[in-house]
């Protein structure tokens, strides 16, 4: 017995290497292959070279496509972060029949697969005689981006105590005003969160915006043209890599700023004091 | 209200008085949550029920035929390339969805337990990979797992093998594997989070009352943390049979997964109610199988006590 | 001791009537009326889940009656929202805005009547001298200890000069020494303050300490409303006599009822004569004697005493200051709790040992069963 708990937590941080190096092999590749003068990613390089990358500001559709995932990913993050406000507002605060069967409906799509919630949402907007364009492709990010925003923001609005706002009213505040004061401050750090959250949850979407956007590409959508040309993959793998360095930036940027606002608002109470 | 209480000319109280419906608890909250609510209605519940009444009808090259059939539903449940397609991919779902699971859980279990101070760090590490691009990450394994690809290589140089091997690329298995790992921070996190709700000082009892930390994680640990494990499990598997990026760019033919045949018909094959009526199947027959799954993770658990 | 200085008019303040707050077929109040006068230290005494919180939130506005009236200063309170109430409340987590400094925090409600910043300031200034927190006004609310944020609460309620201050349970999450620091600092600030407190505490020293009056509520329903004195001395029940500290009770028979006293025939005490509770209520013939723990003196060596009960002693605790004893009484079912201060040697009576006591007929107290 005392040997296994030797023996354990040994075993367990090898098992956890292991499963980084596994979780990390593919994102290495990416920007190993990107650097190689040769098309075909394989060992050993043949020569490395920044070109690609060089490329890659000079290629039209690309630019196209990193404007529209923007647009559509500015949007549909805050129209969710919105939605999911009010969503999760209600579902802490207030009790009222069929709460937690509206609840269960807000987050289905969390686990519906995506081509078919993709191609539900095809059918009705082609019935309701809609033009595809990169709205339709908002309307559908926002969908599977609520589920994520409101646990964030539910979490956020539970993490604080209840009597802060009644305080508030005590005081003499209004409803809004209450809101305004306390409630908003008291929630920013979850507020950020999921703004960044349905950003990125958006900006990688592929499935729902290919099948709801018009002429217009988001990124995914370009990448995936790319990939069926083999002599444009280390271009993709470039366009990879820098998504994944600004990914990084963005999310610790976010990161700094939310435990920041965390930090402010932190509340003890005088039961804990 | 402070000019009030300093003693001013009483509150004229006339205006101020609500009436008790609108202050009521329940309107206020059906009223915050209805934008969400009616946005979920108009663009999940609506057109899921268009997805379902168009199983029922037939498609005349570009015309919809209202007229009630089974038809599409006869061929989706019997025609032996649906079926087999369905069953794959119900397989596959599975299979991943276990597989996630058991290799996402000593990892969970090891953050929760053994990370210290480094806890936000090390869950940081974990989800990184997962800003790359969904698409290029299944292109990396392709890379991986190719004819002239990495792993090959790798082993060849190593002399485990003397040529490549096919194995690896263009079927199930290298679906299997590309999904694994696309999911593993979906699984890790739900398991870690009912992890650390795990109370610790209950371990310890146990140990107290003469347990080995291998009968102690059995007996206290395992089952307290069993809710995060079938929510991860049903959080992979649910999704994963509807995946159609994978199985098109690493699944070869022997790959092939149903999302691909509701594509096609949605694209070239332009019939649009078999599609819809693969799709309701998909649904219903997944849903089966994870109602199962979690039968069979509380029987299990009932018979470990 | 608390001055207790009668600074309070006979206006009524809170008018309380007939209140009933169910859920369902649960009354968490039944039918409770008070009336609180102006200037008044008033406490809501009694255990969780008697009522008092739903009470005082339904003063504040936090919650509604099912049934009966709440007025303040004459102005009923129906339909009027908490936010509007010449109320203001200490919460019992004291709720400070953790995103807000402590001028900020008590500068909050100000902000609405928009007074120019040179008054605001000043008042801001008054209410935290007043609760002894000059000088920490640029301190984050997240770096106060737990004092000073009741404190903060204090002032951020009093800065508002609100006619009627409610306080819930302001003192449970502090340690025992800064509670007592606590109460005699509240009631020294009402008593400065001059406006009309009301307290929710289910700590019956606490009551006893500061109040003017104490309501004792046990489910639902209000037991007795008195000066803390009388309560003490005089519970109309056994339930409120237990409540506040110990009592010993003993089983009485009424053997004649006067005007103003009873004469009880008891075992173990004999015949007795008690005062009679102004509440009283018979109840056939059969009554409860109470006499508290303190009231029973030892009587050493050859002491004697007018009236006295002699027994045995069978347990002893030794609490520092002072010692309890319970002592046996022939006749008496259940053993007495006796307690005495330790100069003179009650930690050193020896188990076993026949013991006498003697105790003042003024203590007797009689109850209705």
């Amino acid at each position: 017995m005392t040997a296994i708990r030797r023996f354990l937590p040994g075993w367990l941080s090898s098992y956890a290497v292991l499963y980084l190096v596994f979780l990390y092999l593919p994102v290495i590749f990416l920007p190993i292959f990107s650097i190689n003068t040769a098309a075909t990613p394989k060992f050993p390089l043949s020569g490395v070279t920044l070109h690609w990358y060089e490329d890659l500001p000079r290629t039209p559709a690309l630019i196209d496509a990193t404007w529209n995932s923007l647009i559509v990913g500015v949007s549909a993050s805050t129209l969710s972060t919105v939605l999911g406000i009010l969503a999760a507002r209600s579902i802490t605060r207030y009790r009222y029949p069929g709460r937690r069967a509206i609840n269960g409906l807000i987050m289905a799509p969390l686990v519906l697969p995506e081509v078919i919630v993709a191609i539900s949402m095809l059918l009705v907007m082609l019935q309701l005689g809609l033009n595809l364009s990169l709205f339709t492709v908002v309307l559908g990010h926002v969908l599977v981006c609520i589920p994520y925003s409101m646990t964030v923001l539910t979490s956020g609005f539970e993490g604080f105590d209840r009597s802060l706002e009644e305080a508030s009213a005590d005081l003499g505040e209004s409803a809004f005003g209450t809101f305004r004061r306390v409630t908003l401050p008291m929630v920013a750090p979850a507020i950020i969160s999921s703004l960044l959250v349905c950003f990125t949850i958006s900006l990688d979407e592929f499935i729902i915006a290919f099948f709801l956007t018009g002429t217009e590409a988001t990124l995914p959508i370009y990448i995936w043209g790319q990939l069926r040309f083999a002599a444009k993959l280390p271009g993709v793998l470039a366009l990879g890599t820098l998504l994944l360095f600004a990914s990084f930036v963005l999310m610790t940027i976010a990161e700094i700023l939310r435990r920041r606002a965390a930090r402010r608002t932190q509340n003890e109470g005088g039961l804990y004091a | 209200m402070t000019a009030a209480a300093e003693g001013s000319p009483p509150l004229r109280v006339a205006g101020l008085r609500r009436s008790p419906l609108l202050q009521s608890e329940a309107v206020q909250g059906f009223a915050l949550i209805s934008p969400t609510f009616v946005y979920a209605l108009i663009l999940l519940v609506l057109p899921i029920l268009v997805v379902i009444a168009h199983s029922f009808w037939t498609q005349d090259y570009l015309t919809i035929d209202h007229t009630f059939t089974l038809e599409n539903y006869r061929i989706a449940l019997t025609e032996p390339i649906y079926r087999d397609l369905l069953w794959r991919s119900l397989y596959i779902s599975l299979t991943v969805s276990l597989l996630t699971v058991a290799l996402a859980y000593p990892i969970a279990y090891f953050i929760s337990f053994h990370g210290g101070r480094h806890k936000s760090l090390w869950l940081f590490l974990i989800t990184i990979p997962f800003w790359t691009s969904y698409l290029l990450r299944v292109m990396s394994w392709k890379v991986i797992l190719g004819y002239n690809g990495v792993l090959n290589s790798g082993l060849m140089g190593l002399g485990i093998i003397d040529e490549p091997s096919t194995a690896l690329l263009y079927n199930s298995t290298a679906v299997i594997i590309t999904l694994t790992h696309a999911w593993a921070a979906f699984a890790i996190l739900p398991i870690f989070v009912s992890l650390e709700k795990v109370d610790r000082t209950l371990v310890e009892a146990a140990t107290d009352l003469g347990d080995g930390p291998l009968r102690s994680f059995l007996r206290v640990t395992l089952p307290l943390s069993a809710p995060g494990v079938i929510s991860a499990a049903l959080i992979v598997m649910i999704p994963t049979v509807g995946d159609y990026v994978t199985p098109k760019l690493v699944g070869g033919k022997d790959g092939v997964m149903i999302a691909n045949a509701i594509q096609a018909q949605f694209g070239k094959a332009s019939n649009w109610p078999l599609g819809a009526a693969l799709s309701v199947t998909t649904m219903i027959i997944v849903s089966l199988m994870a109602g199962a799954t979690v039968l069979v993770f509380r029987a299990l658990q009932r018979l470990a006590r | 001791m608390l001055e207790r200085v009668q600074s309070q008019s006979d206006r009524t303040m809170i008018e309380i009537r007939d209140v009933t707050r169910s859920y369902g077929s649960f009354k968490a109040l039944d039918s409770a009326s008070l009336a609180i006068r102006e200037g008044e230290f008033f406490s809501l005494l009694g255990p969780s889940g008697c009522g008092k919180t739903t009470l005082l939130r339904m003063i504040a506005g936090f919650d509604t009656p099912t049934s009966g009236s709440i007025a303040v200063d004459g102005q009923p309170m129906e339909g009027i929202p908490a936010n509007r109430r010449p109320t203001n409340m200490v919460f019992q987590s004291y709720a400070i805005f953790p995103h807000l400094n402590v001028e900020q925090n008590v500068a909050y409600g100000l902000k609405r009547l928009r007074l120019d910043a040179g008054e605001e300031k000043r008042r801001v200034e008054e209410a935290l001298a007043q609760v002894s927190l000059t000088g920490l006004g640029k301190r984050r609310a997240t770096e106060l200890s737990g004092g000073q944020r009741q404190r903060v609460a204090l002032a951020r309620a009093l800065v508002m000069r609100p006619k009627v201050l409610l306080l819930d349970e302001p003192l449970s999450a502090l340690d025992k020494k800064l509670r007592e620091q606590m109460q005699v600092e509240l009631r020294r600030l009402q008593q400065a303050v001059g406006i009309t407190f009301v307290l929710v505490t289910h700590d019956q020293y606490e009551a006893l300490a500061m109040s003017d009056r104490i309501a004792v509520m046990f489910g639902g329903k209000i037991a007795q409303v008195a000066s803390p004195k009388e309560i003490y001395q005089r519970p109309v029940n056994r339930q409120v006599a237990d409540f506040l500290g110990g009592m010993n009770f003993v089983k009485a028979e009424i053997v004649e009822e006067n005007g103003a006293s009873l004469v009880l025939d008891t075992l173990g005490f004999g015949r007795v004569k008690a005062e009679k509770p102004k509440a009283f209520v018979r109840n056939g013939g059969a009554a409860t004697l109470g006499i508290r723990p303190e009231r029973l003196r030892v009587l050493w060596d050859n002491a004697t005493a007018k009236f006295e009960v002699a027994g045995k002693v069978v347990e002893r605790h030794y609490f520092g200051e002072i010692t309890h004893l319970i002592v046996e009484i022939p006749g008496l079912e259940k053993p007495l709790s006796v307690t005495e201060t330790n100069d003179f040697g009650a930690d050193d009576i020896p188990v076993g040992a026949p013991i006498r006591l003697a105790y003042d007929p003024e203590a007797l107290v009689a109850m209705a069963d």
